[in-house]
Formats: structure tokens, C-alpha cells, sequence
């Protein structure tokens, strides 16, 4: 796995089964974020597969909110682009309810970030790959996150997230990416040239 | 995908920027040209056609920066990438967006500064039927060319150099059109011809945009 | 034996070492033997007189000029499905050499169109494709320089390069449609009916040659260049991570 054409990470493998969930830890500048871009699909692994693909909801360090539409419509648009979730489910899941004419521009970092991560929710995918999810939580939020988690895992699906956080859920496994660290070596399109 | 389009039309209209500025470029533009080349009605209505569409051409071209630069800022490009379209939907449907908050504006507006213009009687017809079918093809090029740039720093001035000289042949039949509307001679050829590149445009390039798309957003 | 093996960039520039100074002599040979003998020892045109003589330099830039973006077109697709780095960093390297040839052929088409056509410029769909030419090669230069990540820059090029190619030829057709013209027909072609005299035409044969040699060896000479530039920063990026 590479970014920058820097190979970062090398022999990294794993299940994620039905109901798991997979905490990623290890230093700032590991590779955490490159291996879940990857696993998103936005990069191609430089070997190796990712299978299951399309049954990822990916939220990254952004939200990909529009800050000129308010909260039901920011939610309503992703819901219809994955085919029709419930907005009002995943409104109440995130304690965003009362918010829900309020524009997205006008929402405080971390009521930004619920918003982001209720669209998880109306994704309706089953495997949840989430980059540093609870940055700018307060302790309620996150214990929502936490709940709204160990729901999606209850109800059969799986988590894979990089954050430093004890989230507090019980089945969740540790993965730490540190060991996996590749060679030093040349950037793969390099090769030809050394 | 259609949700994609209204969420995009709806930005446009909450933003202000998309229908207005485009429109006010083209006005001002088209106000400009007889302090340049004095008030004469008879060279005014001669050059009027060509004017109207390189003024509409250079409306199109300010506004297609904003095309991907929204979404590539705030991440929404790249949950979208993920998401269960196709990336050749995404980009048409941006396209479209575009071409429906600046292009179809700039379609309406024509005939009205075709008067300032003084654009001669059947003039009117023409111009607006060659804009109304050669603009689509200016918002696909124009996508490409935005999906070429997106995320470079400095990309407005590159993007204008990338894709102006993909505006040529367009420019070349759609203005044709006009003016030969304009002085009541036969426009079947350049309009037949304008009708092709657009949907040969509008057909293919959206596949070369997602290419370029994926790549950038390795 | 294949021609691929040259794709290897040590393997390349090791051949192209060896090529280049004879290459580079042959180009230069052709090139003084081609306008020496065009400037001075042919007759004078009995219309054009002595300004017929810049036709040395401008056909042959021309023919370089075109024949160098088809050269990147198929670089770029060579790069697109075999991913051959040195078919990039060639296509890469002819860009400013053609974009020099595009202008040498409209400077010199200017110069010689003053005392014939009594312009320097005129919207003539000959001229006008040159210039829509160059454009082009300053776009795609452009895109190049402005890109950090270099297979990046290369696919996004290539894909320019290809889309690019598509819109020139329609921009040529558009720009016939658009203004019938000035210039004379092609000077070259098979049918020798067609073509200028003899006492003409072989001079400007070997000045043809000359360019094209021209051409090669700066394309081979920037080639090496690019794959240095690219080894060095490859170098760079290792000591970097060590």
C-alpha cells in the first residue's frame, strides 16, 4: 500500500466477520488513514485485494457536508445517492433532531461531525470503515457513536476504524499497524530507475 | 443520480454565485465590446454574433473551476467516489449542473443582449438555437478539463489554458451558425455539424472526465 | 530481442548513448548540406525570387511540428496500456521540441507570407491550425510542469494527449469549414505531377531528413534528461526514507 507512491504498509491481512469490529491503532503517520482509503476503494492496494468493497460506507477526516444545506437535506441527499435510508432514524441515533433545520455551515465542529456520522446510518451498508470518527466529540457524543456502533454491530454489521479512543465496546478487536510498517525501499514507480 | 442534480442545482441557487455571476460576466462583456469598437450599428450588428458567443464561451469558462473545487474541499468528492455511483454518472450529472445553472442561463439571456447588440432580425433564432445546442458540449469539455485540475493549487489559470483550445472547433460551427443566421444564409451545414460535436461530446467525454477523476483522487 | 527491452531506462539511455553523437552528427550534416544548398545553389523561384528559399526551414519544421504531437500521442498510448515510463518521459521530452517547431514554422511561414501575401498573418486555415497546434503543446506542457507526483502527471497527460489529439483534428476540419484559405497546397506528395521542381525538391529532401534527425536526437537527448532528473529524484526519495 502506498501513498505519495510510498509504500507504507506491507504484508497487512485480516477478516472482518459479521458483527466485529476492528480498531486500528498505531502512530500518527503509520499508514492507518492510507490503509482505510484503500479498503474504501479510493486507492488501488500496490498488492495484495480487497475483497467486499461495495459494501462499504467510508467516512473520512471530512465530512462532505454543504454548509448551504440545512441537516435533513444534507442527510436526505445521501440517503437517496445509496438508495434510501431512514433520515429520521439516523436524526434521533445522533441526538440531531432538534438541529434539523439548522444549516450545515451554522452546526459547531462536533455537531458537524454527528452529522457526518449519521450519514453512516442512512447509508444502509454494512461494513463501516471510519478514520479518526470521534475527533471533536464531546464525552456524550462519542458515547452515542459508541451506542449507535455496538447497535450496527448487534444488528450484523462490522466496523473498521482508526482512533485512539476506548469506545468502550466489548467484542471490538485491536489491530495495531505499527509491525506491518513497510522496508524502507524505493517508491514503487521508482523502481525502474534506481 | 437525479438526487445529485438537485443537490447540486439547489447549492447553486443557495450560493448566489452560479446563476448571477456568469450571467453579469456575459453582460458585461457584451457591454464592453462597443466601448472598444465604437457605438456604429452596422459593425456592431455585423460582429454581434461572434461576440455573443465568445462572451458566453468565457462565461462558461469562470465558473468551471467550481465544478469539482466544492466537493474536492470538503470531502464530499471523495465520499461520493465511494458511494454506489458510477463515476461517469457523477461527472455528467456535474456536467448538467453546470450547463443548467450557466449554461441554459446564458442560452435565455442571449437574444436579449442580442438587442444591445442591434443583431440583425433573424439573427435571434439562430444564435439562440446554435447556443442552445453547442453550450452542452462547452460544460462537458469544461468538466473535463475541471477534472484535470482538481486539487491542483493554482488550477483556475491552467484550466482556462487546458480547455480553451478544446473550445475551438465548437466555437468555430456554433458561431458559424449565428452569423450566417444572422446574414440569411443557409446554416444547415455548421448546424449539423455543431449538433454532432455536441453529442459526440456529451456522449464520450464523460468517460475520459471519470478517468482523470479516479486517477486524482488516488 | 524485442523492442520493449528499451523500456528499461538503464538499457535506454546506454543505446542512446551510443546512437546520439552519430545521430547528432548525420542531423547536422543533413541540416548545413540541405540549407546550403537550398540557399545557394538553387535557382531563384521566377515569381517568388529569392524568398522561395525559406521554404528549407519551413516545410520541414512543419512536417516536425505535427509529426512531433503524433509521436506523443503514441508515446502516451504506449504509456496508457504498457506503462513503460520512458514511453512518458518521451512523450515528456518532445513536447518543447515540437512546440519549437510549431513556432519555428509559423515564424518563418510570417516571414515568408509578408512579400507574397503583402501579410504577416492572415486567418488562413493552415496558419490558424498552427497556432491552435500550439496551444495545444503549451496546455500540455502546462500539465506537466504543474503536476508533483509523476505517474499521476504521466496518466493525466496521456489522457490529455489522447483527448487532445481528437479535438485538434476536429479544430483543423472546423477551421477548413470556417475560412477558405490562402496557402498553397501541399508541396509534397507522391504524385510527382503535383510536387515543386526537382531543382527544389532535392535539397529540400535532405533538409527534411535533416530535421527529422534533428528531432530524433533531441527527443533522445531530453529523454535521458527526464530519466536522470526522474533517477535522481528517485535517489532522493530513498536517502529520504533510510
Amino acid at each position: 500500500m502506498s501513498r505519495g507512491g510510498v509504500p507504507v504498509l506491507e504484508g497487512l491481512s485480516f477478516v472482518l466477520e459479521a458483527g466485529q469490529a476492528l480498531v486500528l491503532r498505531g502512530p500518527n503517520g503509520s499508514g492507518k488513514t492510507t490503509l482505510i482509503r484503500t479498503i474504501a476503494g479510493l486507492q488501488p492496494p500496490l498488492e495484495g485485494r480487497v475483497s467486499g468493497i461495495e459494501a462499504v460506507a467510508y467516512a473520512g477526516h471530512q465530512d462532505g457536508l454543504k454548509t448551504s444545506l440545512d441537516v435533513v437535506e444534507n442527510l436526505a441527499f445521501w440517503a437517496a445517492v445509496y438508495g434510501g435510508g431512514d433520515v429520521e432514524a439516523a436524526m434521533a441515533r445522533f441526538d440531531l433532531t432538534d438541529l434539523r433545520d439548522r444549516l450545515a455551515g451554522n452546526l459547531s465542529a462536533g455537531q458537524k461531525r454527528r452529522l457526518g456520522l449519521a450519514r453512516l446510518l442512512v447509508t444502509g451498508r454494512p461494513v463501516w470503515v471510519l478514520d479518526e470518527p470521534t475527533v471533536s466529540l464531546d464525552t456524550a457524543s462519542v458515547g452515542l457513536f459508541a451506542d449507535a456502533v455496538k447497535a450496527h454491530l448487534a444488528s450484523g454489521g462490522a466496523a473498521l476504524m482508526a482512533t485512539h479512543i476506548d469506545l468502550g465496546l466489548p467484542e471490538a478487536r485491536m489491530l495495531d499497524v505499527a509491525p506491518y510498517k513497510a522496508r524502507p525501499r524505493a517508491r514503487a514507480e521508482d523502481e525502474a530507475f534506481l | 443520480m437525479i438526487a445529485l442534480l438537485t443537490r447540486d442545482l439547489r447549492l447553486a441557487i443557495r450560493a448566489g454565485g452560479g446563476f448571477g455571476l456568469g450571467l453579469a460576466f456575459f453582460l458585461i462583456v457584451v457591454v464592453l465590446v462597443p466601448f472598444g469598437v465604437g457605438p456604429e450599428t452596422t459593425l456592431l450588428a455585423r460582429i454581434a454574433p461572434g461576440i455573443l458567443w465568445v462572451g458566453a464561451l468565457l462565461a462558461c469558462l469562470l465558473s468551471l473551476d467550481r465544478i469539482f473545487a466544492l466537493d474536492w474541499e470538503d470531502g464530499s468528492l471523495d465520499l461520493l467516489a465511494t458511494a454506489p455511483l458510477p463515476m461517469e454518472g457523477i461527472v455528467t450529472v456535474k456536467a448538467a449542473a453546470h450547463w443548467i445553472t450557466t449554461g441554459l442561463p446564458l442560452v435565455l439571456a442571449a437574444p436579449a443582449l442580442g438587442l444591445l447588440l442591434s443583431l440583425p432580425g433573424p439573427g435571434y433564432l439562430w444564435l439562440f438555437l446554435s447556443l442552445l445546442i453547442g453550450t452542452p458540449a462547452l460544460s462537458v469539455i469544461g468538466t473535463f478539463g475541471a477534472a484535470l485540475t482538481v486539487g491542483l493549487k493554482r488550477g483556475g489559470l491552467l484550466l482556462s489554458l487546458l480547455v480553451l483550445p478544446l473550445y475551438v472547433p465548437t466555437l468555430i460551427f456554433g458561431a458559424e451558425v449565428a452569423r450566417r443566421g444572422a446574414d440569411g444564409l443557409a446554416v444547415e451545414t455548421p448546424l449539423l455539424m455543431l449538433a454532432g460535436l455536441s453529442f459526440g461530446a456529451v456522449a464520450l467525454l464523460p468517460f475520459a472526465s471519470a478517468a482523470v477523476l479516479r486517477i486524482n483522487l488516488r | 530481442m524485442s523492442l520493449w527491452e528499451y523500456a528499461n531506462p538503464v538499457k535506454f539511455i546506454a543505446t542512446t548513448d551510443r546512437v546520439l553523437p552519430a545521430l547528432a552528427w548525420a542531423a547536422a550534416g543533413c541540416l548545413a548540406a540541405g540549407l546550403i544548398w537550398g540557399f545557394f545553389f538553387t535557382p531563384d523561384d521566377f515569381r517568388q525570387g529569392s524568398t522561395v528559399k525559406i521554404i528549407y526551414l519551413h516545410v520541414p519544421s512543419a512536417l516536425m511540428a505535427i509529426n512531433g504531437w503524433l509521436m506523443m500521442l503514441v508515446a502516451s498510448l504506449i504509456w496508457i496500456v504498457r506503462r513503460h515510463h520512458v514511453s512518458a518521459l518521451a512523450a515528456r521530452a518532445a513536447a518543447p521540441v515540437g512546440a519549437t517547431m510549431t513556432v519555428i514554422a509559423l515564424a518563418t511561414g510570417a516571414i515568408w507570407g509578408q512579400p507574397m501575401w503583402g501579410t504577416y498573418w492572415a486567418w488562413d486555415p493552415r496558419l490558424t491550425s498552427f497556432l491552435i497546434l500550439f496551444l495545444f503543446y503549451l496546455g500540455y506542457m502546462a500539465l506537466w510542469a504543474a503536476i508533483e507526483n509523476d505517474d499521476t502527471a504521466a496518466d493525466l497527460t496521456s489522457i490529455l494527449c489522447l483527448v487532445g489529439s481528437v479535438f485538434a483534428l476536429l479544430s483543423r476540419y472546423a477551421v477548413n469549414f470556417w475560412n477558405q484559405g490562402l496557402h498553397q497546397g501541399a508541396s509534397l506528395s507522391l504524385d510527382k505531377e503535383e510536387n515543386v521542381a526537382d531543382v527544389f525538391w532535392y535539397p529540400l529532401l535532405v533538409s527534411i531528413a535533416g530535421f527529422v534527425l534533428l528531432f530524433i536526437a533531441l527527443v533522445f537527448l531530453r529523454t535521458q534528461t527526464e530519466i536522470r532528473a526522474r533517477r535522481m529524484r528517485a535517489l532522493l526519495a530513498r536517502e529520504r526514507m533510510a
